[in-house]
């Protein structure tokens, strides 16, 4: 017995040593593959890399490398060497490296275009990860525009990439779209949705339209051989709080990834000369009960603003025109921040821990959606939803009496009451509301929950 | 006259979350025909629950909002003055920004 035992532990020692070896072999097998792959990118600017254009095979134009990374593409009566041959010549612009940029990406990259631009300013954060697949953990606080094109050139060495790391604005766009020939919008609001549906009518390019919201999809082609752009469907935007933000209502992450994926399709569809681009037709994806279904649009209007025969956009108007008035939207998409309180009537969240500290009698009302007090709550405070709040005041008064009496207020002073949501907007609105209805000290909490976990418990999960 | 309404893209939280409607809807008195028009107001009237501002703008439907029949953009068959018939299928939609 004993011996068996001595045995086991040098058989242990022996792997523990083997797996040493192995990590130290994996790490300058790394290195070397870092090494070698940044001589190739280097001679690749002076002619061309070892997986490459140069170095003919054939008389297609195809080098061996070439024919055999994208065999399963020449296998296909349908695409072909042809088909190859125009993606491999074509170029790519992907605005929004995020939810449907990141598949769209990848594909695009993997399949052969000659050349992709990736426009982005944001930076990866750990609540993307969910959905935003091309970036990893190892990138969060860096570049998304780093991290998809790293992704992307470690898929495919012989495809250039371009890095736009910026804001695409009305100052920039022209000169960037100018350089492709097909666009893909993964972006996700509504300001810049018009601004790249204008740039494209302006510089001729055909536009692949994807978007993702909760648990649906919307997909289509503008601007392409004769059929409508986006003005055409929408020349007015809809109201502000019609569009909803991924931020605000949720969005399961394999939706936008479907969506991706056939942008990804689309693109590739145009820019290799095969198929029937969804021009005039739209793509509605129903997730939630598997329901994929494609309609037929309008097409082009003669009375576009952009695209119709009296249109009056030109590169000038286009570089002048306000997108964010005009949707009255900001192009930046962060949250967004009213004022509808008096001083007076808010309180900052520090002040509001003081006053817990000091035991003040107090209601705590959090007026988030049911299903967003699921994920975090405070302690002591009670859900009650905006939407519902009007219908159950007395809960109010009565957890206001409960609250005196419990702290054996005498019958002169009464509890104070204090609303909460996730960022400060809602409470405001609840307050308001709270003030008509007779609660007229009711106070907001500034901020919400955000400036909670902010400024006094950095513990408590944000969402 | 039987219909079935879709509501999508968030207009169907103006209807209780409630996305497939099937109807039964007739021509006003004194009209023989149900145009997309009349549709609308009962629509309005009957389905829609809340705001009902972020369904309809004046006589049509809100900026932002696809309507289509049997499959096809209502702008190809003449709109407000679609002429619905029988077990046709009309879809309210709602374009998508997020990404």
């Amino acid at each position: 017995m004993e011996s068996n035992g001595v045995e086991a532990s040098r058989i242990r020692q022996e792997i523990d040593s083997l797996n040493a070896n192995k990590r130290n072999i994996e790490q300058q097998i790394s290195a070397l593959e870092a090494q070698l792959h940044q001589l190739e990118v280097n001679s690749n600017a002076v002619c061309t890399s070892s997986f490459s254009n140069g170095d003919l095979g054939s008389s297609n134009g195809l080098s061996p490398d070439m024919i055999y990374r994208y065999s399963r593409h020449l296998l296909l009566p349908s695409f072909g060497v042809q088909g190859q041959a125009n993606l491999l010549k074509s170029s790519v612009l992907v605005i929004g490296a995020g939810g449907l940029g990141s598949p769209a990406l990848l594909y695009l990259a993997a399949c052969g275009v000659g050349r992709i631009g990736i426009v982005d300013h944001d930076v990866v954060e750990l609540n993307n990860l969910q959905r935003q697949i091309i970036h990893t953990e190892a990138y969060i606080g860096k570049s998304k525009v780093e991290s998809a094109a790293a992704a992307c050139r470690s898929i495919n060495s012989s495809t250039q990439i371009v890095e736009h790391k910026e804001a695409f604005r009305t100052s920039n766009a022209l000169e960037i779209v100018s350089k492709y020939d097909v666009v893909v919008d993964a972006t996700d609001n509504a300001p810049s949705r018009y601004m790249i549906n204008d740039c494209c009518v302006v510089l001729g390019k055909p536009l692949i339209s994807g978007a993702a919201l909760g648990l649906e999809g919307q997909l289509t082609v503008y601007n392409y051989n004769g059929g409508p752009c986006y003005r055409c469907l929408f020349p007015t935007p809809p109201p502000t709080n019609a569009c909803q933000r991924c931020a605000d209502s949720g969005v399961l992450g394999v939706v936008p990834g479907v969506i991706g994926c056939l942008q990804a399709l689309e693109a590739i569809k145009v820019a290799s000369l095969v198929g029937e681009p969804l021009s005039g037709r739209m793509l509605l994806l129903d997730a939630l009960s598997g329901r994929i279904r494609n309609v037929k649009l309008r097409g082009r209007s003669l009375q576009c603003e952009a695209c119709g025969d009296h249109a009056v956009l030109t590169r000038q108007t286009f570089s002048d025109f306000d997108y964010a008035k005009f949707t009255q939207t900001p192009l930046s998409t962060g949250p967004l921040t009213l004022n509808l309180l008096t001083p007076d009537d808010r309180i900052s969240s520090t002040e509001y821990s003081k006053k817990v500290a000091e035991g003040e009698a107090h209601v705590l009302v959090d007026v988030r959606p049911a299903h967003h007090y699921k994920i975090v709550s405070l302690p002591n405070s009670r859900n009650i939803p905006l939407s519902t709040l009007e219908g159950r005041l007395s809960e109010i008064s009565a957890a206001l009496e409960e609250e005196a009496k419990r702290r054996t207020l005498d019958g002169g002073s009464s509890a104070s009451l204090f609303v909460i949501c996730r960022r400060g907007n809602d409470s405001q609105r609840a307050v308001q509301l709270l003030h008509t209805l007779g609660f007229t000290s009711a106070k907001d909490i500034i901020g919400g929950l955000e400036s909670w976990s902010h400024n006094v418990d950095p513990k408590f999960p944000t969402y | 006259m039987q219909l079935t309404l879709e509501f999508g893209g968030g207009l169907e939280l103006l209807c209780d979350s409630v996305k497939i409607h099937n109807i039964n809807v007739d021509p006003q008195d004194g009209e023989k025909q149900l145009t997309m028009k009349n549709l609308l107001s009962w629509v309005c009237t009957n389905v829609i629950k809340e705001r009902p501002e972020m369904f309809m703008k004046g006589d049509s439907v809100r900026p932002g909002v696809l309507v289509l029949v049997n499959d096809t953009d209502w702008e190809l068959s003449g709109q407000l003055e679609t002429v619905l018939e029988e077990k046709d299928n009309v879809v309210f939609i709602s374009t998508l920004h997020g990404g």
